[in-house]
């Protein structure tokens, strides 16, 4: 159950990994959508917390291109429904997640990704 | 019955089987949702306010089941495979990761509004493997600092765990002061053996706003209390049948046992039915 919230607060951890390590790439991503309950105080207390270019260009990799290229000032419902959609309710199931910067791959079944570092990767 | 932590593993010792059992019984229910409303009442978020949580060794989802119920939304870290299936299994809300806490977290800074972790830390106090990423202290550094960082300004992050000595106790609460946390230990019923339940209650910045909770103390007031009496110091000399008393009698050896629990030293035997009982005669 990757969702793009916690994929966007997500970065690489393994030893050395310190710059360009966000964010990490989907690859061969299975994705399911499950209606969540809409919540428009948590997505704009959220907001704050959320890299925008990261969120759209993630999304768009996984086909979803209903959000804008730039952060609007304004926030208007429809807006944060887009929002509450692309963040909670875009399941990842399968796949994997690559870093950018070390090339780690951190798989993803059944919809729990790996986090597990080998031992020379712990810093 | 020795500890869990001192078994195996975690990732091993909660194998499919102990999984299930766990999960199962009320019990562990009960004592989990509990702890976790407790974890919750001193995590002091502020009201009605959706916060995203940490659920720190997550398992099968028994306590993100009532974060979920209390309307926060959460993720949840675990390093035992069997027991985030069943989770899967059992359908939580929270999104879940297979991830050893010891080796850090990845989340960006200022992730989590806060965390919680029930019955987790005191897995980390055993090495595995000789490797020097593998010691304790370590472990428990790494795992800190990377909280700390995931954590917003203010925050907190509350951990209920169990300690089997005050060694470890100073251990933990040095490894997450050095990392940059604020607070220390609450003890919740401090002179009960089954009802005792330590927390670790950690704060992320503050500038001093923030204030230590109180441990709950338990409802029987300790109004027993001896004032003193100088008829008390007739009594112990002699009996009615002119004998000297014992001065180390059931009374008084119970009286020390209760003063050695509650200063948390090891080893005392429990109380029964032969403390204090004489002997027979040699012969």
């Amino acid at each position: 159950m990757v969702r793009l919230i916690t994929h966007n607060l997500l970065s690489c951890h393994a030893k050395g990994c310190t710059t360009n390590n966000f964010p990490l790439q989907f690859k061969d991503a299975e994705i399911e959508h499950r209606d969540a309950e809409f919540n428009p105080e948590f997505i704009r207390g959220l907001l704050p917390k959320i890299e925008w270019k990261a969120l759209v260009d993630t999304a768009k990799g996984l086909g979803d291109t209903s959000l804008p290229d730039e952060q609007p000032e304004m926030m208007d419902d429809e807006l944060l429904k887009t929002l509450h959609h692309v963040l909670l309710e875009v399941h990842i199931e399968e796949g994997q997640m690559i870093c950018p910067n070390c090339n780690h791959v951190y798989p993803i079944s059944n919809g729990i990704p790996n986090m597990l570092l080998a031992e020379h990767e712990i810093a | 019955m020795s500890r869990p932590e001192l078994q195996a593993p975690p990732e091993i010792y909660y194998g499919d089987i102990e999984a299930k059992k766990y999960t199962k019984n009320t019990r562990n229910q009960q004592i989990q949702a509990d702890m976790t409303y407790r974890a919750l009442e001193l995590l002091n978020l502020p009201p009605d306010e959706p916060a995203f949580l940490l659920d720190i060794g997550c398992g099968s989802g028994l306590s993100g089941e009532i974060l979920t119920e209390e309307g926060f939304i959460w993720a949840g870290v675990d390093i035992a495979p069997s027991m985030l299936e069943v989770a899967l299994e059992r359908e939580v809300e929270g999104d879940l990761f297979l991830q050893d806490i010891g080796q850090g977290f990845g989340f960006r800074p200022g992730s989590f509004d806060g965390a919680i972790s029930i019955s987790v830390l005191q897995w980390l106090l055993n090495a595995e493997t000789s490797h020097p990423t593998s010691s304790p202290p370590h472990r428990l550094s790494r795992f800190f600092t990377t909280l700390h960082s995931a954590l917003r300004n203010p925050s907190r992050a509350v951990f209920q765990f169990y300690p089997s000595s005050d060694d470890q106790i100073q251990l933990i609460t040095a490894c997450a002061l050095k990392a940059g946390f604020g607070g220390g230990i609450v003890v919740d019923y401090p002179n009960s053996n089954k009802a005792k339940k330590v927390f670790l209650c950690l704060f992320v910045g503050g500038g001093g706003q923030q204030q230590m909770p109180k441990g709950l103390e338990s409802e029987v007031e300790d109004d027993a209390r001896a004032r003193f009496e100088r008829r008390r110091e007739r009594v112990r000399g002699k009996d009615k049948n002119g004998k000297r008393k014992h001065v180390k009698d059931r009374d008084w050896i119970l009286q020390k046992k209760e003063l050695y629990r509650k200063r948390g030293k090891e080893g005392v035997p429990n109380d029964s039915k032969f403390t204090g009982r004489r002997r027979r005669p040699a012969f």
